[in-house]
């Protein structure tokens, strides 16, 4: 007997969400599939949490359809919460409210939660149990954060910025309960803004600016897509006008060139030493003074960089 | 099976508004602030009250200030708990996210809602509890003619009061800023308990006695005197009070934003 292959864990197809005037979210189409790792990789605004937000039910889809674990988070709700666990970019605890208690609190609400005292050593909260949430430091009130969203044994979580304001030890710490969740069969959407988080932990990483997906792929697709070399190339005075068109001209078609800001310029494309030679070339013959000539592989930096002209953070 | 293998599913309803219940109880007994709303200040003004109501020259229509004084300070302690505390604590589990947190929890609204009642008449008897103490100690008598009406009147007026103010507080607490509704719950408590007929039976305030009537807090304090001073149900006052509770809720239903 063939077993169908199992739905993605997350659908959504055609998002629109504006507030105002303003689209947060442009007609977005991802997927996200189960037992996996997924990163939502963007700049600030792109419209991250607004996505995951209306996973999360919070809010009504504009145009398009949303499906989580197969359920429409709008009018399936109260059958989707109990399965999902929610990580909220800050906040979420009473100020007065003890960690351990805050974490008792939310494990009350479901039929067998996790052992909170175990969930708070491993997040290295139990020298904070009896400390008062408004008292936590920001690192602290994120691990809180996250043991509140993992403590209903969901299948599914969204981690709106998890690592965001820890230090790198607790960040670490972090990465590795995700890895170890996702080995115990839990699917994980995080949203980042740090490429090296989305490249150490995701399976599947979807770019999203301006509100619409340009890019998805594992770490390793992305960083060699087609492309398996950058230059970064960063000058001693201003490039005159056109300059990124004159030195593609001069790569030809192969190479792509970006123009970063007035002094620097992204040169991807074939990893040989001609474009190196006619990199230097270029420079020479219009008179422009290199400050650095970097050959690198590419990081998902430069294919952010390379997809939207912007540095990501 | 591992540590983290899934295996959701969510509490029993009545478990999860019993959790809700007693964490919001929990946490009004640990505010200082509140505790001297829902304590101190009443026990002040009934303390107060009684030792000064003769310089003061209330008329009380012959009855002794303790026994006048005392369904006063129950209304106000109702008032205090019921209005007050619950908009503050409300517009801060907006500011602070808590609501936003609780709603992707298993705990549906209706729940969050009960189990913020509860909490409230937990909190509403402990202070009944202390105050009648007080009361007691400072040789309150309440009408003995007929101990049952007095009790049942009693109950009505403090369920229909907590109703009305309670909504009158969630409306507060859901549609301004944390900071404005600390600033107006506790502005409205202050000039309710001066001028707003609670304390004092609304006919010693003279010729504003009339207005003054119409208000929560006069129509809560008037069926608590009518209660305990007269064995009486105040009907008029009951009508006032589930007329504010009826407008209360539905404004709250209509304005009340989670986040």
């Amino acid at each position: 007997m063939r077993v169908p292959p199992p739905s993605p864990a997350v659908d959504i197809d055609g998002l629109v969400m504006a507030y105002g005037d303003k689209t947060a979210v442009d007609g977005l189409s991802m997927q996200v599939a189960r037992g996996s790792i997924t990163a939502v990789l963007g700049p600030n605004g792109a419209g991250k949490t607004t996505t995951l937000e209306t996973c999360e039910g919070y809010r009504r889809p504009q145009a398009g359809t949303v499906r989580v674990l197969g359920l429409d988070p709008q009018r399936q709700r109260r059958e989707l919460l109990p399965r999902i666990g929610v990580m909220l970019q800050a906040g979420g605890a009473w100020s007065g409210v003890r960690a351990m208690e805050m974490l008792d609190h939310v494990a009350a609400l479901h039929a067998h939660p996790l052992d909170t005292a175990m969930l708070h050593d491993r997040l290295g909260l139990a020298d904070c149990g009896r400390t008062p949430y408004r008292r936590l430091s920001g690192g602290q009130q994120q691990r809180l954060g996250l043991a509140m969203a993992l403590v209903g044994r969901p299948e599914l979580v969204f981690v709106d910025e998890p690592t965001a304001g820890m230090d790198p030890q607790a960040r670490r710490t972090t990465w590795e309960l995700l890895e170890e969740i996702r080995t115990d069969g839990v699917t994980v959407v995080l949203t980042t803004h740090h490429m090296d988080e989305a490249e150490h932990l995701a399976d599947q990483i979807h770019i999203i600016d301006h509100g619409r997906l340009i890019a998805s792929g594992s770490p390793t697709e992305l960083t060699s897509g087609g492309h398996s070399a950058t230059i970064r190339l960063v000058v001693m005075r201003p490039f005159p006008d056109g300059a990124p068109e004159s030195l593609g001209a001069d790569l030809g078609s192969a190479t792509k060139v970006t123009q970063i800001d007035a002094r620097s310029m992204l040169i991807t494309g074939p990893a040989d030493g001609s474009t190196l030679r006619i990199v230097s070339q270029w420079c020479e013959s219009h008179d422009i003074v290199p400050e650095s000539l970097a050959l690198g592989r590419q990081t998902l930096e430069d294919v952010f960089l390379g997809l939207t002209g912007r540095e990501l953070a | 099976m591992s540590t983290f293998t899934p295996a959701p599913s969510a509490a029993p309803l009545i478990k999860q508004v019993a959790a809700q219940a007693r964490m919001e109880a929990r946490l009004m007994l640990r505010n200082g602030e509140q505790l001297l709303l829902a304590i101190v200040i009443p026990v002040i003004v009934l303390v107060g009250g009684v030792l000064g109501a003769e310089r003061l020259g209330l008329d009380l229509d012959g009855h002794r200030p303790v026994d006048v004084l005392a369904p006063g300070v129950l209304a106000l302690a109702v008032m205090s708990t019921a209005f007050t505390s619950i908009a503050i604590a409300t517009g801060f589990e907006r500011r602070y996210g808590v609501i936003k947190r609780l709603g992707a929890s298993p705990l549906p609204r209706s729940g969050l809602l009960i189990g913020k009642v509860l909490a409230l008449l937990n909190v509403v008897a402990l202070q009944l509890v202390v105050l009648v103490v007080v009361g007691l100690l400072l040789d309150w008598r309440p009408s003995l003619d007929h101990p049952l009406l007095s009790v049942a009147a009693t109950a009505l007026a403090v369920a229909a009061g907590t109703w009305a103010f309670a909504s009158l507080g969630l409306f507060v607490a859901g549609v301004l800023r944390a900071e404005a509704t600390l600033a107006l719950a506790n502005l409205v408590y202050l000039l309710l308990m001066a001028g707003g007929g609670v304390v004092l039976p609304t006919s010693s305030y003279g010729a504003a006695s009339g207005v003054i009537g119409f208000l929560p807090s006069a129509a809560l304090g008037d069926a608590m005197r009518a209660a305990l001073v007269d064995a009486r149900l105040d009907g008029t006052a009951l009508v006032i009070l589930v007329v504010w509770g009826v407008l209360g809720t539905f404004l709250t239903a209509r304005t009340f934003r989670w986040e």
